[in-house]
């Protein structure tokens, strides 16, 4: 007898829906049933070539089925997720956000994933989170991180209209993230955009202020065995070098430093490879998704 | 509508922000006030003071400033008498909250900088710093690395945004006199009859002070420098040189060219920890197209790692790495340092 699976939606059928529906359609508990947009799309038709019912009938659509969603997957935008997230609650149904919109409590799947399994609204929080915050946990269980910061640098290609325009709410919400799920005191987030063909793949530099004394050893430790939580949903996550420390300085208040050099490789499933910023973003939802399905069916992780 | 000149052309002085790349973001109150008094009364309509990368820069990955940015604004502000104070900004690193800061601290001048491709990420700091009743700069960084045509339709995005003067910004020091010249022409072409073209040098190659008058030639109207050509790579235009060639040349910039002799030699240089030249590592950057404020930290990434920065910088270049993108010179330092240990 087959596993039941969870009956979820895709809401926003763009290229980030589209790698998402690549990405559900291999769960052994998520059953991928609708996909939604507002306008006829190329993404409903790859939808529909994959098997799933699709429909330019936007949320009305959704809400109109039988049976409902346990979870969507929105891929829209702010705007749009502010306006169907209390539709999908009055209609019991959970939301997993990929948009800025950040309603619900930040999820990152190798932090925090188990921590808000029950919770109506979950954002994902951005790309650069998704690449950097697991370092940051990696390296405040072990030793205080006072400061955090982190450098993500994407090929010009993988930034959307909607990053470029608000390029401010990237810096915030993962330098807010960066402290509060990192587990970091105070976070800062840069984030360079490169143009350079062929197109760079994503790299993330995470730097953490940690103690004169803090034990180097643990803490290398603690970022490998991070490093292979996250490639559980994104295997081309690796290190670039060991963890490297610097020698306390003046002006870091006499703190050390330990920097984590990752490159992340998408895995090209609807996306290009050097995408690795939006496939972190589609693979981290999808596994909190699956978290979130196990525990409604009570199938352990 | 284009911003009236007050004078043939406008300098904008950038020892106090450039300048800060050079002086490893540690520069002080004192060094500030003395360095504005002396801008001031020699008659320099504009100063730019900030982090070298611009608000909100102070970091591991660009450097921690010695004093906050923000104290550095308001003592230049309550330093200058006629010059006005002028912030740089880079979307990515600065935000609107910074720029807040800095205008509640006496800037009323911000300078957008995105690289030469990427001016679709400045509409948001442009709107607010109009908002805000600020003067606009938007800088093109790294012009070399786009053809005129295309830096013409960035220039035209700044400009649609709220920009009153996109800037052609060598930021390598990289640009030849002919592609100065054809960035120079493309932009007046594209934006010259609502805003004003600006030139911003490096003198890696030793070109800032022949591309500035280019510049002046083709109808670029404002121009940047820096006393003792404190800046990044092998410094800036230095700002007493272009206000000697532009009295030479006829060209009133409003400003005593005497007087900012007497600023760089005796404000600037005693406190210089180094003064800016084209050293190897400095020709590199503009031979090999590298964002010049990568040197300091090539060198440092180079002594660490025990491979040479000029390497390390030319790498940089192979690579295409862009501004901002400091921490990869450590990862090549690594790479180049794995690579020795391998052979």
């Amino acid at each position: 007898m087959d596993t039941p699976k969870v009956p979820v939606a895709i809401v926003g059928p763009g290229h980030i829906g589209t790698d998402l529906l690549v990405k559900l359609q291999r769960s052994d508990v998520l059953d991928l049933r609708y996909v939604a947009g507002i306008v006829e799309s190329e993404g409903l038709t790859r939808a529909r070539e994959a098997g799933v019912e699709a429909s330019a009938g936007g949320v009305d659509w959704l809400l109109a089925q039988d049976p409902l969603p346990r979870i969507v997957f929105e891929a829209t935008s702010a705007k749009a997720h502010a306006a169907n997230a209390p539709r999908y609650e009055a209609a019991g149904i959970r939301a997993v956000d990929l948009t800025p919109a950040h309603l619900g409590p930040m999820v990152c799947p190798a932090v925090n994933g188990d921590a808000h399994l029950d919770a109506m609204n979950v954002s994902m929080i951005t790309c650069g989170g998704q690449a950097t915050i697991p370092m940051v946990a990696a390296v405040s269980r072990v030793t205080p991180v006072p400061y955090a910061e982190i450098v993500a640098s994407i090929s010009s290609r993988s930034a959307g209209p909607g990053t470029r325009a608000n390029i401010d709410e990237f810096t915030h919400t993962t330098g807010g993230a960066v402290a509060e799920v990192g587990g970091a005191d105070r976070g800062k987030a840069i984030i360079v955009l490169n143009p350079v063909e062929p197109p760079m793949i994503m790299r993330d530099t995470v730097y953490c202020m940690i103690g004169a004394d803090a034990d180097r050893a643990a803490i290398t430790a603690s970022v490998h065995d991070m490093v292979l939580r996250v490639q559980e949903y994104v295997p081309g996550y690796t290190l670039r070098a060991e963890p490297q420390f610097d020698e306390p300085a003046d002006e870091w208040g006499g703190h050390a430093r330990v920097a984590v050099f990752l490159e992340v490789k998408g895995n090209g499933d609807h996306l290009p490879p050097y995408a690795g910023n939006l496939d972190i973003m589609t693979a981290a939802a999808a596994r909190i998704g699956e978290l979130m399905a196990r525990a409604e069916l009570g199938v352990p992780a | 509508m284009r911003t009236a000149l007050r004078n043939d052309v406008r300098i904008i002085d950038t020892t106090l922000r450039d300048g800060s790349h050079a002086m490893a973001h540690r520069f002080t109150e004192t060094q500030v006030r003395d360095t504005v008094r002396a801008l001031d009364a020699a008659g320099i309509e504009w100063i730019e003071v900030s982090h070298g990368d611009g608000v909100g820069g102070s970091s591991f990955n660009y450097g921690f400033s010695g004093t906050d940015e923000m104290t550095l604004i308001a003592a230049a502000r309550e330093e200058a008498r006629t010059a006005k104070i002028a912030v740089l900004l880079v979307p990515g690193i600065g935000t609107v909250d910074d720029l807040k800061r800095a205008h509640d601290a006496g800037a009323e001048m911000v300078r957008v900088a995105t690289h030469c491709t990427e001016a679709d990420v400045s509409p948001q700091h442009f709107a607010a710093a109009r908002d805000l009743g600020m003067e606009t700069v938007g800088f093109l960084m790294m012009a070399h690395r786009t053809d005129p045509a295309n830096l013409a339709k960035q220039a035209r995005i700044m400009v649609d945004a709220g920009c009153q003067c996109p800037y052609v910004t060598d930021s390598a020091g990289a640009l030849l006199m002919h592609e100065a010249r054809e960035r120079f022409e493309a932009l007046l072409a594209e934006v010259g009859d609502e805003a004003l073209v600006g030139y911003h040098g490096h003198q890696n190659l030793s070109m800032g002070v022949a591309n500035s008058v280019i510049a002046y030639e083709t109808g670029v109207r404002s121009i940047d420098g820096s006393l003792c050509a404190l800046g990044a790579g092998s410094g800036n235009s230095p700002t007493e040189v272009l206000a000697a060639v532009f009295d030479r040349l006829g060209i009133d910039a409003g400003v005593d060219a005497g007087l900012l002799l007497d600023a760089a030699e005796d404000v600037v240089r005693p406190y210089l920890n180094r003064w800016p030249k084209m050293d190897r590592n400095a020709v590199v950057q503009g031979w090999a197209g590298v964002y010049s404020s990568f040197l300091l930290h090539a060198e440092r990434a180079g002594e660490r790692y025990k491979v040479p920065a000029h390497e390390i910088l030319r790498r940089c270049g192979e690579l295409g790495y862009v501004g901002g993108q400091e921490d990869m010179i450590i990862d090549v330092a690594i790479t180049l340092a794995a690579e020795r240990d391998d052979a």
